[in-house]
């Protein structure tokens, strides 16, 4: 008999992203990623919102419990408005998969594909 | 961010770049074991006269505490730039203190040492704010795709600072920089081995044209 396990997987519209605040987006994540489910946002983080991901996964950092993050996603790319770029907010995040750690691995990564395995627990 | 201090923080950028200024505190950037240390104490080797940063292992997270050095002065093409540099904790998304304990550490030795590591990527992520420009150290051996490379170079292109990229352990037979120019083409990549010391002049010429 083959034994079925199921992944929990989140994937977050880039309209849903748009509405909400930087710390809202991380704590959103890591509320999910600490419960064990993947989560793929479609259009990503900003570089700044990234740094910070992995600044508040630091402070919850549990012995045993929760080791970290997995977290992938391509360059940013240099997009929107000509008055956006002129102040600064010209990089626009890219599709984003993040789960913890123990739980999803990067096989390959290049320009162009992500491939990750998610292992399920027992 | 708001709006004035967005634009505050561009036009900061412009005089920078308008006025280039020949003191910079540079950051060097990387994942655990990139050579961050190595690099550090060489440059200290080279230009204060046999001084070093910190002590450097196999064991991933030797570095857990930022460590700054002021004004080492570089002279390269015939020009010199003064420089503070700061050698910063290997960036993780994940520490698990069994990583340790494969390197034959006490459970209650990584245990600790998780911890510390933690808090040094903190710290390693508050000094982006208060740096000139960015070292990003990265093992020629490995995969330069890895998810801290893309966010230090994703941070360092918001905030218009100047980045290099040091391609290091040159001296090991399947280093390959060819695959990290090819990851970040729009980023200048130099090729060193920070161990023995070879095309460490180029590094130093690229740092005065970079960041003098």
């Amino acid at each position: 008999m083959i034994l079925m396990r199921e992944v929990h997987m989140d994937l977050i519209s880039e309209e849903k992203l748009e509405n909400m605040t930087s710390m809202e987006k991380i704590r959103l994540i890591l509320d999910k990623v600490k419960t064990g489910k993947i989560v793929v946002l479609e259009s990503g983080l900003t570089p700044d919102e990234e740094v910070r991901l992995i600044e508040m996964t630091m402070t919850e950092i549990r012995v045993d419990e929760f080791s970290g993050i997995e977290i992938e996603s391509y360059p940013s790319k240099k997009g929107g408005s000509f008055l956006n770029r002129i102040f600064g907010k010209g990089l626009k995040g890219r599709m984003t998969v993040i789960g913890p750690a123990n739980q999803i691995h990067t096989i390959e990564k290049d320009e162009f594909q992500i491939s990750t395995k998610v292992s399920v627990g027992d | 961010m708001g709006f004035m201090s967005s634009f505050r923080e561009n036009l900061g950028a412009w005089i920078k770049k308008i006025f280039k200024k020949k003191r910079a505190k540079i950051g060097l950037y990387g994942p655990p074991n990139a050579g961050k240390t190595t690099l550090a104490n060489r440059i200290l080797k080279d230009w204060s006269g046999g001084d070093s940063m910190g002590t450097v292992s196999p064991i991933p997270h030797e570095t857990r505490r930022a460590m700054r050095r002021e004004g080492l002065v570089i002279n390269a093409n015939g020009s010199s730039i003064e420089l503070d540099i700061v050698d910063t904790p290997g960036m993780a998304t994940k520490i698990d203190f069994k990583e340790f304990m494969a390197f034959g550490l006490s459970e209650a030795e990584s245990k600790k040492r998780a911890k510390e590591a933690t808090e040094g990527v903190i710290e390693a992520i508050k000094w982006l704010d208060d740096l000139d420009g960015v070292l990003l150290v990265m093992d020629s051996t490995e995969d330069p795709y890895t998810q801290v490379n893309v966010t230090v170079i994703g941070n360092m292109e918001a905030r218009k600072l100047p980045l290099l990229i040091v391609a290091n352990k040159m001296d090991l037979p399947n280093a390959s920089p060819s695959r990290i120019s090819a990851a970040f083409p729009q980023h200048c990549i130099v090729p060193i081995s920070a161990l023995e010391g070879s095309n460490i002049n180029d590094l130093y010429q690229a740092i005065a044209t970079h960041f003098g």
